[in-house]
């Protein structure tokens, strides 16, 4: 892995934007899927409903929410240190608030769930 | 922290130039990578409008549990049924494109053998079109009941 991010600040930032972007994929294959199927009717539709109403999608469910606002507002970090150099200095704290923001958001989606 | 913030221009030139691998993905030269570059930056700045209004649409003004066929007659062929079909559409678009970019990153990053790397890419592409048919396919044409099930 010599050549990519390799240690020091932003590391962890890094590897969860990209991880989040990966598993936001996989759900959009599968709701692009499932979407696509409702052209079959409400036979076909309903029986897939398990995956967005079953408890033990749930907690795939709270780790989506927690991955899309997340990678959302670390990407809107990205673009602000990429556009305006100078912010590169408060890349920690803007991480930090991207991170608190991405779990208070996944807690209230968790209590809406239940 | 103090101490940064007063004096931020000086901080940053005790970073720049970064070592190896540290801090932003570096901006292409030229060229499709440059375009790739700056889609990334722009159609996520748009997907951070569309998915995030979407996801937080569907878990707090739906709610998950309400989900039923019933929810995507009522949304498209509703009286905002053009509005919802514009918005899925873009956010289709947007964020599929978003996403299998970001696999062909990914790709780059990972695979480093040439035949691999071009058949993984390769089989990106082919899923892309594939998706992005099947989704438009049902965004555009939806109707129910289905026009053939009257007569």
């Amino acid at each position: 892995m010599k050549g990519l991010y390799y240690g020091g600040p932003g590391q962890l930032a890094w590897l969860l934007h990209r991880v989040a972007g990966i598993g936001i994929l996989l759900f959009l294959i599968l709701h692009i899927v499932d979407i696509f199927l409702a052209s079959f009717g409400p036979e076909v539709f309903n029986k897939l409903l398990f995956i967005y109403h079953s408890p033990v999608f749930k907690p795939l469910i709270a780790m989506l929410v927690f991955g899309v606002v997340y990678h959302a507002l670390n990407g809107l970090r990205i673009i602000i240190i990429d556009f305006w150099p100078r912010m590169t200095v408060y890349q920690k704290p803007l991480w930090v608030g991207a991170t608190a923001i991405s779990l208070l958001v996944t807690l209230v989606s968790i209590v809406a769930m239940i | 922290m103090d101490a940064t913030r007063s004096q931020p221009a000086l901080e940053l030139e005790e970073r720049t130039p970064q070592p190896r691998g540290v801090g932003p993905r570096a901006r292409p030269s030229g060229g499709f990578e440059l375009w790739s570059w700056y889609f990334m930056r722009v159609s996520g700045a748009v997907l951070l409008v569309l998915a995030v209004f979407h996801l937080l649409w569907m878990h707090f003004k739906i709610g998950l549990n309400n989900i039923t066929f019933q929810t995507i007659v009522e949304r498209w062929t509703g009286p905002l049924g053009p509005f919802w079909r514009t918005y899925d559409w873009a956010l289709l678009v947007f964020a599929l494109t978003h996403g299998m970019n970001g696999a062909r990153w990914l790709v780059n990053d990972y695979v480093r053998h040439p035949g691999w790397n071009l058949a993984l890419k390769g089989g990106l592409g082919v899923l892309y079109a594939l998706l992005l048919i099947l989704g438009s396919y049902v965004i555009l044409t939806f109707q129910w009941p289905p026009p053939g099930a009257r007569g």
